[in-house]
């Protein structure tokens, strides 16, 4: 306790008044003493308290489930029989391991990652920078741009769906009159994974395009203008000023979309639709996201589920630790 | 006193953060209490159910609300049962949030009876509730061997074969539903040979089927032997019915006779719509969709026939959970709704065909869906596959078995234009992964 008093007074003159307060009640009046130790408990627990329900919420709510997930994925845990569990080490992650299912599911995470999130972010920062330049209307241009990202992942899946019916879709009925043959776009393992993207590119580019449009908004105009002066095009201008100058926005979506790419649930799930967490009669565009729900909640083997959502949790960590390593050699090369 | 001055600030503060911080909690907890006691002091039961229960729309809700109005009712449905049925695990499971009566699919019953029966109340004792009103072997399907019964029979699904008769006619085949029903009798490869004729005069770009997902299920609908044995061993290699199941839907697939669409996605809705197959298997529960999805221009074009065996694909328990908070109340609701009376009304607004054989010689389609089907005698043609249906054992994971058969082995030959050979593999793959094996 007196280790704690003292550090309450050498601590309490930045306070200000708080120290001759202190110091002066412990000669006066019990009342005043009584008071005074209120006062201190009331400087050094307050924050505590006013901190209290970000860690309250998230102990609840992202450690706990955390926690308990991991202990789940030790254990043989069935949906239809919580209260009894069987120790089993690591098997749930051998299986894992060992099962065509998991690393097919991988491989589509990693594929449909790659061509949605390449170019969304390309098409973003086209976009961005159209938008930059003085428009008629840029607002409604803008708010345009975000529509796509607030409709909801169901209505965006359903519509993309019967484009890509295989009989009597748009898509198929567009490349037809050019002369191609129908494609079957959700029983092909391309052709699937293609559409999966194109719902996520839908949604999320405009997203993007508003975010990088704020970073060059925030690049100074006489750097455009002394480049201007210097002769350079407006290509130029977008190759050596505006993207040198949002670098950090452009890695800070990369890690986001990385992430999201790595989580892509709603898109393929409603997108398969019967049986849609099969991803397809192949599992041909089967994410890891839907490979959990498929184990977890159709199958209901929730320990294994549990293992994949912490394999998940491991991917993402060294996807970080790759951006990390990307930020910093970019950040010496400047 | 600066000190003192300063205090009241905080302890305000103290107070809002800690009151904002336990309404937040309180929050959490409050939906419970909000859906279930109304300020009026009404008992608000919620009914859990998935796709076209048909309760609510043969007014049952209403007319319950009428005459008990201390009672209001609440469906909360969600389209499909494979999302509907591990939320209801979950609720059980955790015991929160559950529904006062809840729905049950016939392929997940007998995984609830025997894993989840400690967590249902028993309705076999309920107050009204007569054993000798329900199908036998409905009433067994869901009792557990020690004798609790964990839900009451909503509808069963005696399984028809539903064509479209103009089509019929245009690809030059008989459309007399006595006469087609004699000529594939007792034979599903009859039905496969019909299609054959089919599809050498098909008009437009029609098909003979929807899908051969749909024949697999119509076939398997009539099997003895099924996915499990007696002892709930897993026989779904040898079992004969899967085989003819799969056999006949692999002659549909290859022959070329599909639509290829796959059941239940909006593109099926739409191949209703535009009359793109002539045959689709109808069981009882499907009259009502067919009606819904297919729309005014399909009246008295779809006719129904018996199907060459005679089966039953789909049903539902209503089931009171013990977690619920009004079970007296829930218990009383789900004995009223599955009572013969009632049963009838929603065959006749829905054509969901009743548990309950004693209401079989009372039911009446309405005059909108006989004249829909070209007035077949639908009431005679399902109670006549309702009676000779085959005593069916249903296993713990009958549901996921089915459908890793019909979405990934029977869709892979389908429309991946696999083998049987390599589409009974991956189904093979498939359920053993279900299984966790």
């Amino acid at each position: 306790m007196s280790e704690t008093a003292e550090y309450a007074e050498t601590a309490s003159p930045g306070e200000g008044d708080a120290a001759p307060a202190a110091s002066g009640s412990r000669k006066g009046s019990p009342t005043s003493s009584w008071r005074s130790r209120l006062y201190r408990w009331d400087i050094k627990a307050s924050p505590y308290v006013f901190v209290a329900p970000f860690f309250l919420f998230f102990g609840a709510f992202g450690l706990f489930p955390l926690l308990y997930t991991g202990w789940a994925s030790l254990h043989r845990l069935e949906l239809t029989n919580l209260d009894d569990s069987t120790w089993l080490g690591l098997e749930n992650y051998t299986n894992l391991l060992q099962s065509d299912y998991f690393w097919n599911a991988l491989g589509n995470t990693f594929t449909i990652g790659i061509i949605s999130t390449v170019p969304q972010l390309a098409v973003a920062l086209g976009i961005a920078h159209l938008l930059n330049y003085k428009l008629r209307g840029s607002t409604l241009w803008r708010v345009a741009m975000l529509a796509p990202y607030a409709t909801s992942v169901a209505s965006a899946s359903l519509v993309f769906t019967l484009l890509f019916a295989w009989d009597g879709g748009m898509v198929n009925w567009v490349i037809g009159s050019v002369g191609i043959d129908p494609v079957n776009w959700r029983e092909s393992s391309w052709g699937s994974q293609f559409a999966v993207s194109s719902i996520v590119i839908w949604r999320w580019t405009g997203y993007n395009a508003l975010i990088y449009l704020a970073a060059m908004q925030a690049v100074p105009h006489d750097l455009y203008e002394s480049a201007s002066l210097d002769g350079a095009s407006r290509w130029q201008q977008f190759r050596h000023v505006t993207i040198p100058m949002l670098r950090p926005t452009i890695l800070f979506t990369v890690v986001v979309s990385t992430i999201g790419a790595t989580q892509l649930f709603g898109e393929p799930l409603l997108f398969g639709g019967t049986a849609g967490s099969k991803g397809g009669a192949d599992h041909q565009f089967q994410t890891l996201g839907l490979y959990l729900y498929d184990q977890g909640w159709i199958n209901g083997h929730l320990g294994r589920a549990s293992a994949v959502a912490w394999l998940m949790l491991v991917i993402l960590l060294l996807i970080a630790a790759v951006n990390l390593l990307i930020a910093r050699r970019l950040r010496k090369a400047q | 006193m600066s000190t003192s001055s300063r205090r009241p600030h905080r302890l305000v503060a103290f107070a809002a953060v800690s009151a904002l911080a336990t309404s937040l909690l309180a929050g959490c907890s409050s939906d419970d209490d909000s859906g279930s006691e109304g300020g009026d002091g009404k008992v608000t039961l919620n009914v859990g159910t998935f796709g076209v229960l048909g309760l609510k729309q043969a007014g049952l809700y209403a007319e319950y609300e009428k005459s008990h109005p201390n009672i209001k009712i609440k469906e909360n449905v969600i389209e499909r049962n494979d999302a509907y049925y591990p939320k209801l695990l979950t609720q059980l499971q955790s015991g929160a949030g559950v529904n006062d009566v809840a729905a049950i699919e016939v392929s997940n019953i007998t995984e609830v009876v025997q894993t989840q029966g400690a967590k249902f109340e028993d309705l076999s004792k309920a107050e009204g509730v007569d054993k000798a009103t329900y199908l036998d072997w409905k009433w067994k399907q869901a009792t557990t061997e020690d004798g609790k019964t964990v839900g009451l029979g909503v509808d069963i699904g005696p399984t028809a074969l539903c064509y479209r008769k103009d089509l019929f006619k245009k690809a030059g085949l008989p459309t007399d539903r006595e006469e087609l029903a004699k000529e594939w009798a007792g034979d599903w490869d009859k039905y496969v040979a019909l299609g054959e004729k089919y599809m050498k005069k098909a008009p437009g770009e029609t098909k003979f089927v929807d899908s051969a997902s749909s024949v697999y299920n119509a076939v398997f609908a009539g099997a003895k032997e099924r996915y499990y044995d007696k002892g709930g061993k897993e026989i779904y290699e040898d079992s004969k019915g899967r085989k003819d199941a799969w056999d006949a839907a692999m002659k549909v697939a290859k022959g070329d006779m599909s639509s290829k669409l796959k059941q239940f996605d909006p593109t099926w809705d739409q191949g209703f719509a535009n009359a793109k197959f002539a045959t689709v298997a109808c069981p009882a529960w499907m009259a009502g969709y067919i009606q819904e999805k297919t729309g005014p221009e399909g009246k008295g074009q779809w006719d129904m026939a018996k199907a060459p065996t005679d089966g039953n694909w789909g049903g539902t328990f209503l089931g009171v959970p013990s977690a619920g908070k009004h079970k007296k109340e829930a218990t009383e609701l789900a004995v009223w709704l599955t009572q013969p009376e009632q049963l009838a009304k929603v065959f006749a607004k829905q054509a969901s065909f009743p548990s309950t054989p004693s209401a079989y010689d009372t039911l009446k389609p309405s005059p909108a869906t006989k004249a829909y089907f070209n007035d077949a005698p639908i009431t005679q043609i399902f109670a006549d596959i309702a009676k000779n249906t085959p005593a069916a054992v249903y296993g713990l994971k009958d549901a996921q078995i089915g459908q890793s058969i019909t979405d990934i082995g029977v869709l892979q030959v389908e429309q991946q234009g696999k083998s049987p050979a390599e589409g009974w593999e991956a189904a093979q793959k498939e359920i053993k992964d279900v299984l966790g094996q």
